[in-house]
Parts: structure tokens; sequence; C-alpha cells
């Protein structure tokens, strides 16, 4: 199995430099041989298994209680403004 | 014997009865941490001062007669753990001037039981590795022979506690990272059943796998700290609201009559557990079997799928899971993530891609319902499950660094437990070459403290814990 990484570098939104693409086809395409292997289990009308704690619909109580400040929330960012993350314009 | 030898358990009573202070105690971790920490790379962030400050506060609370669980006891914390004011990297660069604005429920419940977080250790970026070495910060010695891998991901945690730096250290199991760490350090290492422990504030690695768990020389002590961390989390809608049993009652109890399993598939399988791994397990059936236990031979026939299952849904978890990492709010840009974290975002971005949902993803999803009737049924004839850990003896630093694969097929003996969701405890079981080895005891779900008891006999049968690693 030969995989597109540009593509899949494009949909991760991953920068990646040509010798990197070559060594993540090699090595993904090895990794992907392995897994081939799964094509030999029988899962005919087995369900799949996406979680494994039984637990259904947990809620809690809609009410407010203390959270982060304005001030905490955006302390981490490298880039702000009057109290709010800076992005980069996306219409020109 | 330095006060960093001494067990938790130990230096609760060394506390209370006024033997030495948690200064003293935490003093002496320090200044070990000082001593090794340049060649085991053990800790990202030594939390020194406020460390000495908070022992100091719990020797006040500590004369006035209070008694909390971990009063005054120094504790180390995998770096994935946010811990308010304290910076959290994860080991990626990604991370490296993150302070977390909130402490994760587990950090939380740590320091109101009393205890002292002395620093926050060294991982593969992410959690993502067998060995220690995908750190973007440098790979973790193992102190039994610094030439070798202490074991991953939870490296640095596997470490402290070996090196006695601190008395325990908390770590995260995804496919083997708290288990594989300690059977190569000469620890105790648990991954609770999924759920037990809330994940809330620990930077997410695969939803569905992450189990949060920790490192001790005992299984007394293990037991100890999940009575601490386990229970109910509003802020993680995984945790259920299972009553968290006194893990340290049932923990004497003997073993007779227990009826242990042992997979077939998990010491003759086709992927290459060694020679000394077997004989050194044989030996330990052996000693369970002296102790009354029944030794069973048990087929779990799915197991041979296991890396490839997990190795489709975890990076695809990964990929959705590390896409939040934008530069924008937090950490830096997304050409900060190292190597191996690429490959899992690649790899999960491919499986889950349109075309291929279905082949891979989908088909890995069914294929975890069957790893999981393989461990229900084979529940019913037995108690617990008893295997190795690692097919190998810890290798040597460098050794599988090229060759992802050879990596991701170290934890072959420890996804499937992931898989299922249920609990594991690795226990030291000798020496394999002057490093350390241990086994693992699988059980049903909320079973720990049946592990916890199994655990406890073998080790108190062995005594292998009373062995250190800088008498080598």
């Amino acid at each position: 199995m030969k995989i597109d990484v540009l593509h899949i570098a494009k949909l991760a939104n991953l920068p990646l430099s040509k010798e990197e693409i070559e060594k993540y086809q090699k090595q993904l395409s090895s990794i992907l041989e392995y897994i081939e292997k799964l094509k030999k289990a029988k899962t005919d009308n087995i369900i799949e298994t996406s979680q494994v704690t039984n637990l259904e619909n947990v809620t809690k109580k809609d009410e407010p209680t203390p959270s982060l400040s304005q001030n905490e929330a955006i302390a981490n960012s490298n880039n702000t403004q009057n109290g709010s993350f800076k992005v980069k314009a996306i219409f020109e | 014997m330095r006060l960093n030898d001494l067990t938790i358990k130990q230096a609760k009573q060394g506390l209370r009865n006024k033997e030495f202070s948690s200064e003293e105690l935490v003093k002496t971790c320090l200044d070990v941490i000082e001593k090794r920490n340049k060649s085991l790379n053990a800790f990202i962030t030594v939390c020194k001062d406020e460390a000495l400050d908070k022992a100091r506060k719990a020797d006040d609370l500590l004369k006035n007669g209070q008694d909390l669980p971990l009063l005054g006891i120094p504790i180390a914390a995998k770096d994935i753990f946010s811990t308010k004011g304290i910076r959290t990297t994860a080991a990626s660069k990604v991370l490296d001037n993150y302070i977390p604005q909130y402490d994760a429920t587990v950090i939380r419940k740590l320091k109101d039981t009393g205890a002292i977080i002395v620093g926050k250790t060294n991982l593969d970026a992410w959690a993502h590795g067998s060995s220690g070495e995908n750190s973007d910060f440098g790979p973790t010695k193992n102190p039994w022979n610094e030439e070798y891998v202490p074991g991953g991901s939870s490296s640095g945690s596997a470490v402290s506690v070996a090196s006695g730096m601190a008395l325990g250290a908390t770590g995260t199991d995804t496919g083997g990272s708290i288990r594989l760490p300690a059977s190569f350090t000469n620890t105790v290492g648990l991954k609770p059943t999924y759920g037990r422990v809330s994940r809330y504030g620990i930077i997410a690695m695969a939803s569905s796998l992450d189990s949060i768990g920790h490192f001790t020389k005992t299984v007394e002590d293990s037991a100890l700290i999940l009575g601490v961390t386990a229970g109910k989390d509003e802020f993680d809608a995984t945790t259920p609201s299972e009553t968290v049993p006194d893990y340290q009652t049932s923990l004497t109890k003997r073993i007779k009559g227990l009826r242990i399993g042992v997979p077939k598939e998990y010491v003759s399988g086709q992927e290459g557990v060694t020679a000394e791994v077997k004989a050194n397990f044989n030996e330990s059936l052996k000693t369970l079997e002296k102790l009354g236990a029944e030794i069973i031979d048990i087929s779990l026939p799915n197991t041979e799928y296991g890396i490839a299952c997990y190795y489709i849904i975890q990076p695809a978890e990964v990929s959705s899971n590390l896409a939040r990492f934008d530069g924008i709010r937090y950490g830096n840009e997304r050409e900060s993530f190292g190597d191996e974290a690429k490959r899992r975002i690649m790899l999960g971005t491919f499986t889950l891609s349109v075309g291929y949902y279905d082949a891979y993803y989908k088909k890995a999803m069914k294929v975890r319902t069957l790893i999981i009737n393989d461990f229900e049924k084979a529940f019913e004839k037995i108690d617990a499950i008893a295997s190795p850990v690692s097919p190998t003896k810890p290798w040597k630093i460098g050794d599988k660094t090229n060759d992802p694969l050879k990596m991701y097929l170290s934890d072959i003996l420890t996804v499937n437990c992931n898989l299922a969701g249920i609990p594991g405890l690795t226990v030291p079981s000798g020496f394999i070459d002057k490093l350390p080895t241990g086994i693992q005891f699988l059980g049903p779900k909320f079973s720990e403290d049946l592990l916890f008891r199994i655990g406890h006999a073998f080790e108190q049968e062995t005594k292998f814990y009373e062995k250190k690693a800088y008498e080598t």
C-alpha cells in the first residue's frame, strides 16, 4: 500500500520537508503492511467497539461554576490583542 | 538506609513518629535529583522551592496531628499532567513554554491529600513511545545501566522512583506506558481499569485507551495511591460511579486457590518472547504455585491482532487529539512536532480518511470487540491472568530508533489490556543480565483489589523490590 503522503500531510495541516516526505512514505508503508494482517480476522456480524465504559448519556447539571478568567484563558497565547486571541485573516 | 529508600508506608510511619521531617525527606530526594538528573535525564522541570515550601507546611500539619493519606510524601508527576503554574510540556517542543492555569484532577487529589510534587518527569513526547527516546528533551537513561533504555513512555517517572528521586510517581498507560517502564526499572506499575481514574487535565493521547496510573516501590504503596486517585470526576464523563473499595484491606489475603491463567499466545506466540524472558516467567509461575495459586493454560486467540488493531485505533485518536495544537491559543505551531508525533498524526489521518475508514478504522473497532470477547470468555474460568510484560529485556539506547515498527512491537504483550479497558499490574520478577524484568497481572474490570492481592503476595515472597539500582 502506497500512501499519498503529501495529501495526508495537507489534511493533517503538517508542514513536511522533502526528506520527511520520503522517510514517511517508506515507514508508513511498512507499518501499513504489518497492519494488513487484520484482514485475516473474521468480523462478520461483529459490532464495533468505540468505547469500553458501557456508560451512556452522561450528563451534569447545566449550571455555571467558577472557571478561568479571560486573562487566564489567554495567558499562554503568543499572540493576543485587547484580551482576545489574534488569528490570521481568513478573508482577503 | 537513605530516607528516600523508604516505601511510602514506611515514610508515613517515620513522619508520624517524628523520626524525621517532611523537609528532610524532600531534601533527600532533591539531592539525588541534583546529583543524578544530569545523566539520567528523568526530570524536565524540578520544583525545588515550591516543594521545600510545601514540605515545611506539611511539617506544621504533622505537628498538629493532621493525618492525610500522603501528607509530606514527595511525588513526581509525568510532564503530561497539567500542574497549575508549573510548566507542562508533554516532552514536546510544541509546549515548551506552556504553563497550565489549572491542575489535573489527579494532581489536585494528590495535593489535597498532602503529597508534595517535586517535579515533572521526562517522557516520550505526547506519551508516544516504548523507550523514552522520543522525548524532545533527550532520552531518559536506565539507572540500572545507563546505556540501556528505561522503557516508555513514562520513562522519567519510572526512573524517579527507581533511583530515589521521589517515593511515587504518576504515569499514563495507553498501550503499556506504565507497565513496560516499571518492568525495566524494578518498580511496581499500575494501569487501572479504563475510567477508574480521571483523565481531566492530562494531555490526551488516545482518549478511548488512556489510563491514569502510577509507579511505586511496592504493591502496598500502589494501592495507597489508587485509593487517593480513583473515583468519579464530573470533569471526565468516562469515570463511572462504581465505588472505590478500601484497597488496603484485601491486600494481605492469601492467594491460595486463586486460578491464574497463562495465555499460550503470550508465551509461545510467533512474536518472539525471548528464552530468557520465558525462563524468568516460568520461575515466577513456580512462585505463584508455591503460594497456592492454580496455574491454568488458557487461550486468547485474537492476541495476534493486538498490535495491528492498536496501531490503527491509537494513531487515529492521536491525530484527532493533536489537531487542537494550532499555535493560536497556546503552544508553538505545528512544525514543532517531533518525528514520532508526525508519524502518528499521518498514520491516523490516513486510516480515518475517505476511502480507507472502513478497511482500517472500522475493521479495527470490530477486532477490538473480538479481543474484549477473548478476555471475557477467559475470565469465566479464571480469576486473573499472568504474563511477561516485555518480550525482551531492556534494549540499548538507539537500538530501535530507526525502525518504528520494531519499536511498536515492544508493546505486543501490553496493548490488548488497553484495548479491553481492563486493569494491569506490573511487579518486579527478577533480573536478566543484571537488568530488571517484571511480571504483569491482568484482571476483569475493576478488579484492582484482586491484582494488588496477587501482586503483594508475589512481591512479599520474592522481595525483588529491596534491590536498589545504585547497588549494582
